[in-house]
């Protein structure tokens, strides 16, 4: 369990004061422009070194990420944070933005300069209001205090924050379709190559990233790397807030040690599940868009990318939704399809009538509407989804269904039977 | 399902004016210089909100006509925007817009019972505006608070730990005209683990 001293999220409920005072009795902003002074080569060294993953969904290596913008590109470069906090199960970043918006903004600061970036835009949620407004003031307090802006924190760069609100489209969380939005257009992925490091908002280099792997930074660079690297396992570094919904006694944000074990983690901090553990049914570990986990590997399964990888799953956005055996699983899922069925942006055909068909064909199967071919059917079909659309909507709509009838198949085999039955 | 904000269609009135107020209109230009100077086409979705909410929550064919002509863009390119994204509602809506989070998560915690609810006391179906005009009802997908699921988005607030009851005083309260707590309706502060609160 991770000990107090080695959380980085020190007001993740709003106890404290969220404002720049409260901010820096938490020590945000207390020296930041000798971390400036690491230069932005040491800087990306030590996130290298921390081997910090991408915390929006994917689990790229941030280091990594950042060192692909380019030195000198004769062009301005933009960091982008993707605030579009939209994936179902996930609030994580919501409390960082709402409770502790400075630790944000001085990651920022930090990872604008080590990518040569003087202007960094945060692309929040349009649905946000008072975390867009909490944010707003606490950028407006950096300005006054010279924090950011000119010279900031007295480094000599400048360095400007703006906070654009979206107006509702879960497709904005994917990197080229928030640059596209932020652009001033609909929300639709754009082809990869060119990869926003070459080419990204207003063709510049632009680097996007998820709102806690920023916020995360600078406390790494303050207490080093070696420090984040030593919490969890190898390649699944750090600590990493996990958001605890559906079946369980205290649906909590809660921030936990990488590789934790699924169980401890349902058990310790969000009170169990309802009518205990014996009781669960299923989880999905790492959002929608992940395949769930019935019980049999939720016992000792841990709760890092590698694991769930290994179990044919993923950490995701790490939002965890436990559902116990009142669930109607197939249900659950067909209301999966109908989200993304609805967030489709319609750019690819696979996607835009995939989608529709699928929840469709998921709605029947609730009823065991269908015949038991149908559900080799529909397994081809979201193998025709996956991987033939520009973005990973295709796929994220498609792996829950595989999920589910890898796991649950003989739940509506007999659905199918119940109802061949009824009608006979 | 209906949806104002899914809808496709320009709503059509008759005598429809739009102009800026003075308010909005400073608003305008500190939005704009967020932006490069040759790219103030970025502002359209801050433009849409701004006309969206002094146009009573929903955007008609002039509001839109004014943001194109703010931002030198074509109608078009503001219409495929507005009609893009759900927060942008192309027809009337009532005094409190209801949106009702039906997405697994919240579903698991009992959304379901939250629609039927708010169909009787608002006395309307689900994408329709009562007859008095004080709600429309909508069922939206993920708002992002599942920790604190069930959950409703009445304007601009988030109404949380939602039962039948709760809602049922929140929505009566609305109809009164009385004064409503926004977030936790169980007194947690965000989405902490409660227990922790009692001890």
């Amino acid at each position: 369990m991770l000990k107090e001293k080695d959380k980085i999220f020190k007001n993740l409920y709003g106890f404290e004061d969220w404002k720049l005072e409260g901010a820096k009795k938490r020590g945000i902003w207390s020296n930041t422009k000798e971390l400036i002074k690491m230069g932005s080569e040491k800087i990306v060294e030590e996130i290298k070194n921390s081997q910090l993953r991408g915390r929006g969904g994917a689990g790229f290596p941030a280091g990594l990420k950042w060192s692909f913008m380019p030195k000198d590109s004769g062009k301005d470069h933009y960091l982008v944070v993707n605030a579009d906090e939209s994936e179902p199960g996930t609030c994580k970043d919501r409390e960082i933005m709402r409770n502790d918006p400075h630790l944000l903004l001085e990651g920022c600061l930090v990872a604008a300069f080590a990518m040569h970036a003087h202007t960094c835009y945060i692309y929040i949620r349009g649905e946000y209001y008072s975390e867009s407004s909490n944010l707003q003031k606490a950028i407006d307090e950096a300005y006054a205090n010279n924090l950011i802006g000119k010279n900031a924190c007295g480094t000599g760069w400048d360095f400007d924050i703006h906070l654009h609100r979206g107006a509702g489209a879960y497709i904005c969380g994917e990197e080229t379709a928030l640059l596209e939005s932020l652009e001033g257009k609909k929300g639709q992925p754009r082809l990869k190559p060119p990869f926003p490091a070459g080419a990204g908002l207003y063709g510049c280099p632009t680097t996007v990233t998820n709102v806690e792997t920023v916020a995360v930074s600078p406390t790494i660079l303050r207490r080093g790397s070696k420090w984040f690297a030593d919490l969890g396992s190898a390649n699944n570094t750090g600590t990493k807030i996990f958001s605890i919904s559906g079946h369980v006694n205290n649906p909590c944000n809660v921030e936990e040690e990488m590789g934790i074990p699924l169980k401890e983690l349902i058990e310790k901090h969000a009170g169990g599940v309802i009518g205990g553990w014996e009781n669960l049914l299923a989880v999905i570990p790492g959002g929608a868009s992940v395949p769930l986990l019935p019980k049999s590997i939720c016992d000792t399964v841990k709760m890092d990318f590698d694991s769930l990888k290994e179990v044919q799953s993923g950490l995701g956005t790490a939002a965890v939704i436990v559902m116990n055996k009142s669930t109607d699983i197939v249900e659950a899922i067909a209301r999966l399809s109908h989200f993304y069925k609805h967030e489709s942006c319609g750019q690819c055909t696979p996607c835009r009538e995939g989608t529709g068909w699928m929840y469709r064909m998921m709605e029947k199967m609730v009823h065991g509407n269908v015949e038991h071919q149908d559900i080799d059917k529909i397994l081809d079909v979201t193998k025709q989804i996956e991987g033939h659309t520009i973005c990973a909507l295709g796929d994220a709509a498609a792996w829950p269904i595989q999920g589910l009838f890898r796991h649950f198949r003989p739940e509506i085999e007999k659905r199918i039977q119940e109802r061949n039955r009824r009608v006979a | 399902m209906h949806h104002p904000g899914t809808n496709n269609k320009v709503y059509k009135k008759i005598n429809d004016n739009f102009e800026w107020s003075s308010e909005n209109f400073k608003k305008i230009s500190e939005i704009i210089k967020k932006y490069p100077s040759n790219r103030i086409q970025s502002a359209v979705i801050p433009l849409l909100d701004l006309a969206q909410r002094q146009n009573n929550g929903w955007l008609s064919k002039n509001s839109m006509e004014k943001v194109s002509e703010t931002l030198s863009m074509s109608y078009i390119r503001v219409l495929e925007v507005a009609t893009f994204y759900s927060m942008f509602n192309l027809e009337p809506i009532g005094k409190n817009f209801v949106q009702i989070c039906r997405t697994t998560p919240c579903w698991l915690r009992g959304s379901d019972k939250l629609s039927k609810v708010a169909q009787e006391v608002c006395e309307t179906n689900i994408g329709e505006t009562s007859d008095d005009e004080i709600f429309t009802v909508v069922e939206v997908e993920c708002l992002g608070a599942c920790c604190n699921a069930p959950m409703v988005q009445i304007n601009d607030d988030y109404y949380e730990d939602l039962d039948e009851e709760s809602f049922k005083k929140i929505l009566q309260d609305l109809k009164d005209n009385k004064s409503i707590k926004v977030g936790s309706q169980i007194g947690r502060k965000s989405s902490q683990p409660e227990r922790k609160f009692d001890a």
